[in-house]
């Protein structure tokens, strides 16, 4: 079970004086279980690639698999992709339209083709896993807050059950309780349902804090792809591209600089706490 | 798909009709629209046809890029084209059932095909090498006279250029809010026509609100800004005619006898 892109190009308005190149030969391999960030400075292709992962946007060459089946062959269920494939948008509370939340949650079970039972079911099982409190439900979504119009469009796509969830920049215009809130709603999905995460984002933090695997798009192309912590060691060529490493990773360089003895790979305040308190005791 | 609609967009480019006054083009095109209508035999085509043809070229906007604006006004073509087809009475050429096709009809048809061709085409010209500002200013300055008889030029020209203002980025938020619905497995495409009217609502209630929000936004900034209509208010860069502007007058003036020079003649 796998997602596999196979040198995918993707080019918007060919052959006009708008065109743009906006994926370059990207092959990648997503596997089960995984929880990926991806990450990039705007228009980097970031938002192209992951509409690639459930066919929304067809590749103008190369080829996609899902679970080893090219998603570009004509018999192939697109449908069904999307329902596995589930993908949240940026600002996902502008899709929403039905007059309850929870009738809007039960729009995705319905158009798999399940009963209004079986929807209902599967929207409640979403909702309660989002943790939208339950006199919400029934609201119109224009009267929540921000952060409950973002959980409710996340329910939205829950209901779904995909295999993998892909999120676009979950927590862009949330304050920091409400962006604290998704992301551990998601870092939970992973591990009690071993869902497949993507995850992307701008905040160097956030995936550094949570991600296995961190790929780096820059101008279309895959820049770097490994572990936070091998990624953030090219601090100075994220620099270079505009984007940064964690603000840790610069702390621990400095405290090396200094002839401390810290752990230049931590990229998270846990991880460089440890090091640091190990450090310090190593040195008396 | 939905980035085909080209009707009421700027292409970027580098040439002279880019350059001109946009009062110029504005009258240019009035011109042209005229002429279409008044040439009746294939020499006046031949004059419409070269004229359209060399501002096309001057232009250096892609041919393909034009001729996609088309594709919308496909199916009005073709109802416009049948009618003037099947009920112009006159001399029978064919008759099949109790459909019969007239000489005058073939003609009103072929005619009236490249007249709404040519009408788009034309006017596409302008706002492809327009930008909205520009477009706006030339056509309250146009219409100034009007303010006399308590016309609101400035508020007329104001909507007229948010409005294409916000068709490209209308554009991009349905594109948008059709992905988010596709991707909760919502289908625009199977079925007869009362269920996609049906599925059409999962994407116009977003659509209008976020219409409504922006309108908000707009309205708020625009007031932040001391907005209070035209009374009153100098422009950053002034619209100044030069000569190119003139030569352009006058080959419009020239190509305008020319049309109709040639529906006397034959």
């Amino acid at each position: 079970m796998s997602i596999i892109l196979d040198k995918v190009n993707y080019v918007y308005s060919e052959k006009t004086a708008y065109e743009i190149h906006a994926l370059k030969d990207v092959s990648l391999k997503i596997n089960d279980g995984e929880f990926i960030g991806i990450i990039g400075h705007t228009g980097s292709g970031k938002s192209t690639l992951i509409q690639h992962l459930n066919g929304l946007v067809k590749a103008s060459s190369g080829g996609i698999y899902y679970n080893g089946q090219d998603i570009d062959d004509d018999d192939y269920n697109r449908k069904e992709l999307r329902s596995k494939v589930g993908l949240v948008f940026q600002y996902p509370e502008h899709q929403l339209f039905e007059t309850t939340v929870f009738a809007d949650v039960c729009f995705g079970p319905k158009n798999q083709g399940l009963s209004r039972k079986q929807s209902e079911l599967k929207a409640f099982t979403a909702l309660r896993s989002v943790r939208l409190p339950e006199d919400y439900w029934y609201r119109s979504p224009f009267e929540l807050s921000g952060g409950q119009k973002r959980r409710a469009a996340i329910a939205g796509v829950l209901a779904m059950e995909p295999e993998v969830l892909v999120l676009d920049e979950p927590t862009a215009g949330l304050d920091p309780k409400g962006r604290d809130e998704i992301l551990d709603l998601v870092a939970k999905l992973h591990k009690e349902r071993r869902m497949t995460v993507i995850l992307v984002s701008h905040s160097m933090e956030d995936v550094a804090k949570y991600v296995g695997r961190l790929i780096v798009m820059n101008r279309g192309s895959v820049m770097y792809d490994g572990t936070p912590a091998e990624v953030f060691a090219h601090y100075q060529e994220l620099e270079e591209v505009g984007l940064a490493a964690p603000q840790v990773t610069y702390l621990m360089h400095e405290l090396r600089g200094r002839g401390i003895p810290a752990n230049g790979t931590a990229t998270t305040l846990e991880e460089a706490k440890q090091s640091i308190l190990q450090a310090f005791s190593e040195k008396r | 798909m939905l980035r085909d609609i080209t009707i009421g967009q700027y292409y970027p480019a580098d040439s002279v009709i880019h350059k001109l006054d946009p009062r110029t083009k504005l009258m240019a095109t009035l011109v042209y629209i005229l002429s279409l209508f008044l040439f009746r035999n294939v020499a006046g085509f031949a004059a419409v046809t070269l004229w359209l043809a060399l501002v096309i070229w001057l232009s250096k906007v892609p041919f393909g890029y034009m001729v996609r604006g088309l594709k919308a006004v496909v199916i009005i073509l073709l109802i416009t084209v049948l009618f003037n087809l099947f009920l112009t009475p006159g001399e029978t050429l064919v008759s099949f059932w109790k459909l019969r096709i007239t000489e005058e009809g073939l003609k009103n048809a072929a005619f009236m095909a490249v007249r709404l061709i040519y009408l788009i085409l034309g006017s596409s010209i302008l706002t492809l090498t327009t930008t909205p500002n520009q477009l706006t200013d030339g056509l309250e300055k146009s219409l100034k006279p009007l303010n006399k008889i308590h016309v609101p030029v400035h508020e007329i020209a104001m909507m007229m250029s948010i409005a294409l203002r916000f068709i490209p980025i209308l554009i991009e938020e349905t594109d948008k809010i059709m992905k988010a619905q596709l991707a909760r497995g919502a289908d625009f495409e199977s079925g007869n026509l009362v269920k996609k009217a049906k599925e059409m609502v999962p994407l116009l209630v977003p659509l209008f609100i976020s219409a409504f929000r922006r309108a908000n936004d707009l309205a708020l900034a625009m007031e932040a800004r001391c907005y209070h209509g035209g009374e009153g208010r100098t422009k950053m860069k002034p619209l100044k005619y030069k000569h190119v502007d003139f030569l352009v007058y006058l080959a419009a003036a020239g190509y305008f006898m020319a049309v109709i020079l040639l529906r006397r003649l034959w």
